[in-house]
């Protein structure tokens, strides 16, 4: 079956089987790999990305369920002129990464809890961080770097 | 997965003959649980019928008596409406409280509702609130809803269309999440409504079910030393690694006393 | 934060992050070969279980199907199991029972999730599919699970050529000294202990691409390694027999591994031979219910200890008696981690004179156990610090007290154990000094008082511990049954245009060496840091490594770097002695520049690196060109992080659930390189011994020998929410032994907590009665104990 959606800003169409993910029509299909997968039960959050403005897990979601969507990975998330989106700045600033592989998804999380949830206390955002699994820092420094990203898109004004 | 067929009707009619055309088709809503299980291969529907783009189903609309939410709308449209939190604020809460961020954005109240499952939490509050399921077929009382662990009263080819929630007096959801999974080991409804208290569980049993022990001290006396010795029956309740039935028991019964304190 | 210099010492952000915020990480997973095959293993759905037979032709003929592989397969290639890496002896002298670790199971499973056959097709689809239709005839036998009753005769066994499935029992220390202790002892605290099984859970899966080109007769493995040249060596030489020099062993970008990707594993083995088999490469990547089946668990340990102590409150002596559950199969490096990484551990940081321990290791029915983040040190503290507890509880001692008298003095070092190490330095009242310091310990009994008005219980707990990292001197790791060095190799290049290519035989997985090492380097050649590249993860460009683990990358790979760029400055003096026509003894250096003594000439590291590759008037009978040395570092020594946590819990007793409100950490790591990376290791371990403790604990039912925690459904990871904002700081001795005055930070939180968070909440509910509590405290454990002491004070 055909499916079609806009892959980071650019239009894409393919033909992929109906129990194609989206995280399989990302990674195999578009080769965009930066689209973690770490577990089976879509609990991890790896997978984390953009579905019309909202953080979704992309191996919980069908392609085909993504017809016609709006969708944006870690690697369309930065303006596209070299700098890194003021999230990702902070996650490099904070030290809220280590092995990276969650990295993608918390990045993908965080910017959607600071449009849906802005200002919030460490409460809040350790509350809402439970779909992300990280394995490596212990979450501290990710707590952080949400804080630090938020007010970083505060003042750029962009989400 | 195994494969599948898949449909995406964008109407309630187009999808019912779907449904209808084959004897292993599946309804999928917002799949953030029947997708886990297909992705495991613990289920194989040849056909799978996206409800998805079928816009009559989504939306919420509150009047002074009732709060209608949409079968397709999303448990974060729910739990961050400004309309709902206000007519109910358990409601918005219990929504909040399901699954994750990224669960609660795709998730949707009717899939929940729809699949009965043990632990979800939509039940407490269908059950708890007295609510009505409105199916493309007739109108389902709550109390007549809920069979068994992941058994409804829903028959093949009827879909649920909406919920229709009475405005409660006061009520609250209190959820004691089970660590791992976060779904509920145990969770109250708690409502006092026009027609009397109403007092429902989920997480604890097969399916969500009302205390009526509980909800007939509650009607003399709302508050939470009118339950304290009210225990459900452990023999009934789940049993596993993260509770056993004595523990769910007695959780339910704490939980139903913070419920009555936090009611608003 | 720190200050963002590139300095040692400062905390500069890390290089790598840039590809991983971006999403340019390249994982093993995220590598596509052309002409790539899919595999998919059939596992054993049963814990144990004889194999009739297995017949693969239905799965031959299904769609996209190129192979189906069993062990018979294997065994006709004349193909070997996997090593072990560490032969302990058992105390008659014997060495351990070491049965055969297969790559694909023959004639028998031994645990659910064991390799049975693998299935190659087109696409990973096809390869599922097809591997359903692998048609085994098993007959199924009982299981065994718990290593306590897996000795008990009559029990199944796991190998039918090793009898009461004991592997070895191994003994440490003065048994006649300990026991006379425990005679004039004035008291003496026992414990039984559990130490609970966990599950690694790396966050990437493990995963592995193999290739094989006829024309070079040449193989290449990407896989997901913490030390790829480890698993070259191993798989050339002991699994598969193949030339070391025509194997190609890549790990990139590693998605975590906290021990879990130390050892080779059957299927990268059998990926690698199939390769050749089929002629095309073939990928395969763990499911997440795979790498709870089948990745080397951690832990899991029952333990008998007794600590006998005088009037004073002083150790006097100690027992300990302990089941080591091995699993199934021996993997690489198992049957040290109950003995020379735990037994060795248990003085901690205190004097005690007499000491004994006693090791029975156990197979069972069960998946491989091995290192996990911390191995045998956190078993070992747990032991030492839960009896240490008790006992100030017993004698009426404050915990710090207790502690205090018993620590091993400042002017005592270097230190020699009665269990076999000597500890260099240290300073341990230093750090729990600021550690109650920045607990507000002060305040505490206020809090708890407060806390008692919400109706909750509030409670403090201690953990003073001790580690032995940097593994490790190869003569001491020889002597103690190792059958590899334990050094590190390192390589420094300076090209031509004065930048630096560093190759390191360490892996970065998650501990930012490329930004640590390159620190290093740019700090001691007076290379600006951006002109630094570390180079890891690849056995054809690093000459040779034994990888990360055991808290080693910087003492022990970090230190073959400092030697190598010693050489290099060596080379260099010379160099600059020949352009400025100075003697070689007046050429001072100093952060890049080499000076003529006394006077303004002067070259940088640059123009030296420049002239060494263009070499126009060299001396070559005494110069030779190029500016490239290689290094291997073995230390004399392990290197000893210790440090004092502190954990302040509160406990609702109606639901049993516990909340960490406060966590103090303060360690003493030796010499800091970056700040900011060891504090973040530092909150890592602490949230993996904090899970240890409250949350994670891998359960098997005792009958089927099912994996009941197989999904993230039921084993419970630590999540944001369930942790705290934690409280660290570090109080230093240099290490003094290594050029960097490093110890190593990287497992420190996970052998430090436990013990302090389940004292935290035996302190809380003392007064509901609450004397001991197992691991994982969860809510319902917690309940569960709370219940118990009350039917006890009624009774």
């Amino acid at each position: 079956m055909n499916v079609s959606m806009t892959v980071n800003g650019r239009s894409v169409t393919a033909d992929v089987d109906p129990p194609t993910l989206l995280t399989e029509f990302l990674r195999d299909h578009l080769g965009l790999t930066g689209t973690h997968v770490g577990c089976d039960t879509g609990q991890c959050g790896s997978c984390t990305i953009h579905l019309d403005g909202r953080a979704v897990k992309a191996c919980s979601v069908l392609a085909a369920q993504a017809e016609g969507a709006r969708v944006v990975t870690i690697e369309g998330l930065a303006d596209g002129n070299g700098d890194l989106h003021p999230m990702q700045a902070a996650f490099r600033e904070e030290h809220g990464l280590q092995c990276g592989f969650c990295t993608p998804g918390m990045v993908m999380a965080a910017v959607d809890l600071v449009n849906t949830y802005p200002n919030a206390s460490d409460t809040t955002i350790r509350e809402n961080l439970e779909g992300n699994i990280c394995r490596c820092t212990g979450y501290e420094n990710i707590v952080r770097a949400l804080k630090s990203g938020a007010a970083g898109m505060g003042d750029q004004g962009n989400g | 997965m195994y494969a599948f067929g898949y449909h995406r009707p964008t109407t309630i009619d187009e999808a019912v003959t779907l449904l209808g055309q084959s004897e292993d088709a599946s309804a999928i809503a917002g799949g953030q649980t029947l997708l886990q299980s297909l992705k495991q291969r613990l289920a194989q529907p040849g056909e799978l019928v996206d409800l998805g783009a079928i816009k009559e189903l989504s939306g919420i609309a509150v009047d002074g008596r009732t709060v209608v939410i949409g079968a397709l709308t999303k448990h974060n449209e729910v739990a961050l409406s400004s309309e709902v939190r206000k007519a109910v604020p358990a409601l918005a809460d219990l929504a909040g409280a399901i699954g994750d961020h990224q669960v609660r954005n795709v998730g949707t109240i009717g899939g929940s509702v729809a699949n009965s499952d043990p632990a979800a939490d939509y039940p407490a509050a269908v059950l708890g609130l007295g609510a009505t399921v409105e199916t493309n077929q007739r109108r389902i009382a709550a109390d007549d809803f809920f069979i068994d662990l992941f058994e409804t009263a829903l028959e093949p080819g009827e879909l649920i269309k909406a919920i229709h929630f009475p405005v409660p007096k006061r009520a609250a959801y209190v959820k004691f999440a089970q660590p791992a999974s976060r779904y509920a080991l145990a969770g109250v409804m708690v409502a006092e409504t026009g027609d009397g208290v109403r007092l429902a569980v989920t997480g604890a049993g097969a399916c969500a079910f009302r205390v009526p022990a509980m909800e007939q001290a509650l009607a003399g006396d709302f508050s939470a030393d009118a339950i304290k010795g009210v225990q459900v029956d452990a023999d009934e309740l789940n049993d596993d690694i993260h509770g056993t039935p004595a523990y769910r028991a007695h959780l339910v019964n704490v939980l139903a006393r913070r419920a009555v304190e936090a009611a608003r | 934060m720190g200050e963002p210099t590139t300095k040692i010492g400062g905390s500069t952000r890390r290089s790598e992050d840039k590809r991983f915020l971006t999403g340019q990480g390249r994982y093993t997973d995220d590598i596509n070969m052309a002409g790539q095959t899919y595999a998919c293993f059939v596992r054993s759905p049963h814990a144990h279980a004889r194999i009739n037979s297995i017949d693969t032709s239905m799965a031959r003929d299904a769609d996209g199907v190129l192979a189906v592989f069993t062990g018979e397969d294997l065994a006709n290639d004349g193909i070997g199991g996997l090593p072990c890496g560490w032969q302990i002896h058992d105390v008659s002298g014997e060495p351990m029972a070491e049965p055969p670790h297969p790559l694909l199971a023959q004639g028998k499973a031994r645990y659910v999730g064991d390799h049975v056959a693998v299935v190659i097709a087109e696409t990973k689809q096809q390869a599922r599919d097809a591997a359903e239709l692998v048609d085994v005839d098993y007959d199924m036998l009982d299981a065994v699970i718990s290593p306590a009753k897996a000795l008990e005769s009559g029990q199944p066994l796991v190998h039918d050529e090793v009898p009461d499935n004991r592997c070895y029992t191994w003994e440490l220390g003065d048994s006649g000294a300990a026991d006379e202790a425990f005679e004039r002892a004035h008291h003496v605290t026992s414990l039984d202990l559990v130490n609970n099984r966990l599950i690694p859970n790396a966050l990437e899966p493990r995963a592995a691409v193999a290739s094989y080109s006829p024309g070079e007769d040449h193989y290449t493995l990407y896989t997901t390694s913490q030390n790829p040249h480890l698993a070259r060596l191993l798989l050339s030489a002991f699994v598969l027999n193949l030339p070391e020099h025509k194997v190609r062993v890549v790990s990139p970008d590693v998605g975590g591994g906290f021990g879990s990707k130390i050892y080779p594993y059957a299927e990268e083995a059998t990926l690698t031979w199939a390769s050749k088999k089929i002629g095309r490469p073939i990928k395969w990547t763990a499911e997440r219910v795979e790498s709870f089946l089948s990745d080397a668990h951690g832990r899991d340990h029952v333990t008998r200890a007794e600590m006998a102590l005088d009037t004073d409150g002083r150790f006097i002596g100690m027992r300990v008696d302990t089941k080591a559950n091995l699993g199934a199969y021996l993997s690489t490096f198992a049957s040290a981690v109950p003995t020379i990484l735990y037994a060795t551990l248990l003085a901690g940081q205190y004097t005690t004179p007499a000491i004994h321990a006693r090791v029975t290791a156990v197979f069972t029915h069960t998946a491989p156990v091995d290192a996990y983040r911390g191995a045998g040190r956190p078993e070992a503290t747990y032991v030492v610090e839960r009896l240490v507890s008790q006992a100030a509880r017993d004698m009426g001692l404050s915990q710090a007290e207790i502690r205090r008298r018993n620590f091993i003095p400042t002017d005592a070092f270097p230190y020699q154990t009665p269990v076999a190490l000597n500890y260099d330095v240290g300073d341990y009242d230093a750090t729990l000094t600021r550690a109650e310091e920045l607990a507000d310990v002060a305040g505490f009994e206020g809090r708890r008082e407060e806390a008692q008005k919400r109706g909750k219980y509030r409670g403090i707990g201690y953990s003073t511990y001790i580690e032995a990292c940097g593994l490790a001197p190869s003569n001491i790791a020889g002597a103690l049954g190792a059958r590899a060095g334990l050094y590190e190799a390192g390589e420094v290049r300076l090209h031509p245009t004065g930048k630096v290519t560093v190759f390191t035989g360490s892996h970065s997985h998650g501990q930012g060496h490329e930004t640590t090492f390159a620190q290093i380097v740019s700090d001691r050649l007076g290379i600006p840091f951006d002109d630094v590249d570390v180079v890891h993860g690849d056995t054809d460009r690093s000459a040779f490594g034994m990888g990360t683990y055991g808290s080693r990358s910087l003492a022990v790979g970090g230190s073959a770097i400092v030697k190598a760029m010693d050489k290099i400055i060596d080379k260099s003096r010379r160099i600059a002695a020949h352009m400025l026509e100075a003697a070689e003894a007046d050429i001072e250096y100093d952060d890049g520049t080499f000076r003529v003594a006394g006077t303004d000439k002067s070259l940088s590291m640059a123009e030296v690196a420049f002239s060494a590759y263009v070499p126009h008037n060299y001396p070559l009978e005494q110069l030779e060109p190029g500016l490239d040395e290689s290094a291997f570092y073995d230390p004399t020594n392990f290197t000893y992080p210790a440090g004092s946590h502190i954990c302040e819990v509160e406990v609702d007793p109606d639901t049993g659930r516990v909340e960490i409100v406060n966590f103090t950490a303060v360690d003493d790591f030796g010499n800091v390189i970056n700040p900011m990376i060891v504090e973040g290791q530092v909150h890592g371990g602490l949230a993996q011994g904090i899970g240890q403790a409250l949350l994670e604990g891998a359960v098997y039912d005792a009958e089927s020998g099912q994996l009941i925690t197989g999904t993230y459904m039921d084993y419970t990871m630590p999540r944001a929410d369930d942790l705290p904002s934690f409280r660290v700081d570090t109080c230093n001795t240099p290490c003094t032994h290594n050029p960097l005055g490093v110890k190593g930070c990287g497992e420190a939180g996970a052998i430090g907590s436990p013990p302090a968070v389940i004292d935290a909440i035996i302190d809380a509910l003392r007064p509901l009665g609450v004397t001991d509590l197992e691991m994982p405290a969860t809510p319902l454990r917690v309940w569960q104990a709370i219940q118990d002491a009350q039917g006890r004070q009624v009774a």
